[in-house]
């Protein structure tokens, strides 16, 4: 943890979700993989949904690094994120499978890379 | 089409992630979270400001109700694609117990923890350590190597001043450098495979 790096962002926390209060659905993790849809954006579409549809333009990211990107608050990210969803303009998967969430073989996997990156 | 944000280039997520994970990096201000972040993550350091609204006193408190007061934390975080499509996550989480809303966002779906610790300053470690073990995380306690840490202190000793369960792995580890950073990761990591999950946490 550091103090802030760089200046304000470019659009108020508070303003960017366009007045909406929460996402209209579950929360996403900090960790939902977000892409953009392949569809055509409407006109209308607010200038901070656009952005977080620009910043996926180049591939897929998690909702944390898309915030951290914006340099928005994660909590603004996953309600722009929300709004885009609704709208089928954006794809979203949970980071891991329910069930799979600590899982002997998932561990093991990580404790092989990280010994394979050592080397 | 309109291009990124210029310097998002090389953050997108490669076309073979698969699970995502993460594991808390916590200690106290200073102890190289950051610094141990950053020499293993594959994209470069990013953070997140995230808004606490703190209640500065406990329910049960009978002076009479008292301001709550806003304050912004910076939570850094890096990246790690492993092969077999495993990418982990590393966020340097805040060792304070002020911060025990904010913990408990970052810690939900976490592999585990690891426990930052200078040997100068032993206690300061004392909140993470306490955070973790009400949260129920796994963790593993890794000694920053400072350059003029005292070196006098014998494993036992230093287990004994943290008060650490005798299956808790212990190592020393210097934040600056990789390898030595992954190895901190590993032996939690490997706490977790040895260990049988009996049930889902």
């Amino acid at each position: 943890m550091t103090g802030r790096r760089g200046g304000r962002p470019l659009v108020p926390a508070y303003l960017s979700t366009g007045g909406l209060a929460g996402p209209g659905r579950a929360r996403l993790d900090r960790l939902s993989v977000l892409s953009a849809a392949p569809a055509p954006r409407p006109a209308d579409l607010p200038a901070a949904q656009l952005a977080l549809l620009d910043v996926l333009d180049g591939g897929s990211l998690t909702v944390v690094e898309a915030a951290a990107l914006l340099r928005l608050p994660v909590s603004a990210l996953q309600a722009l994120a929300a709004a885009l969803l609704d709208r089928e303009l954006l794809l979203s998967r949970p980071p891991v499978p329910p069930a799979e969430r600590f899982d002997p073989d998932l561990l093991k996997r990580v404790a092989d890379g990280l010994r394979s990156l050592r080397q | 089409m309109v291009s990124a944000p210029s310097g998002s280039s090389g953050v997108h997520l490669p076309d073979t992630a698969g699970d995502l994970v993460k594991i808390l990096v916590a200690g106290p201000f200073g102890v190289g979270k950051t610094t141990l972040i950053d020499s293993v993550s594959e994209i470069r350091p990013l953070h997140t400001e995230e808004r606490l609204t703190e209640a500065s006193a406990p329910t049960d408190d009978l002076d009479g109700v008292r301001e709550k007061t806003t304050t912004t934390v910076a939570v850094d975080f890096g990246r790690i694609s492993l092969p077999d499509g495993v990418v982990l996550y590393l966020f340097g989480a805040p060792g304070q117990a002020r911060f025990r809303p904010l913990w408990d966002d970052l810690a939900h779906g976490a592999l585990g923890a690891l426990v930052l610790v200078d040997s100068r300053r032993v206690d300061a470690s004392f909140d993470a350590l306490e955070l973790v073990e009400e949260t129920g995380l796994p963790y593993a306690v890794a000694f920053n190597a400072f350059p003029d840490a005292p070196r006098h202190h014998t494993p036992a000793q230093l287990r004994a001043a943290l008060d650490l369960e005798p299956a808790t792995p212990m190592v020393t580890c210097d934040a600056r450098d990789a390898a030595s950073s992954l190895g901190a990761l590993l032996a939690l990591v490997q706490r977790l495979v040895d260990r049988h999950p009996s049930e889902p946490r």
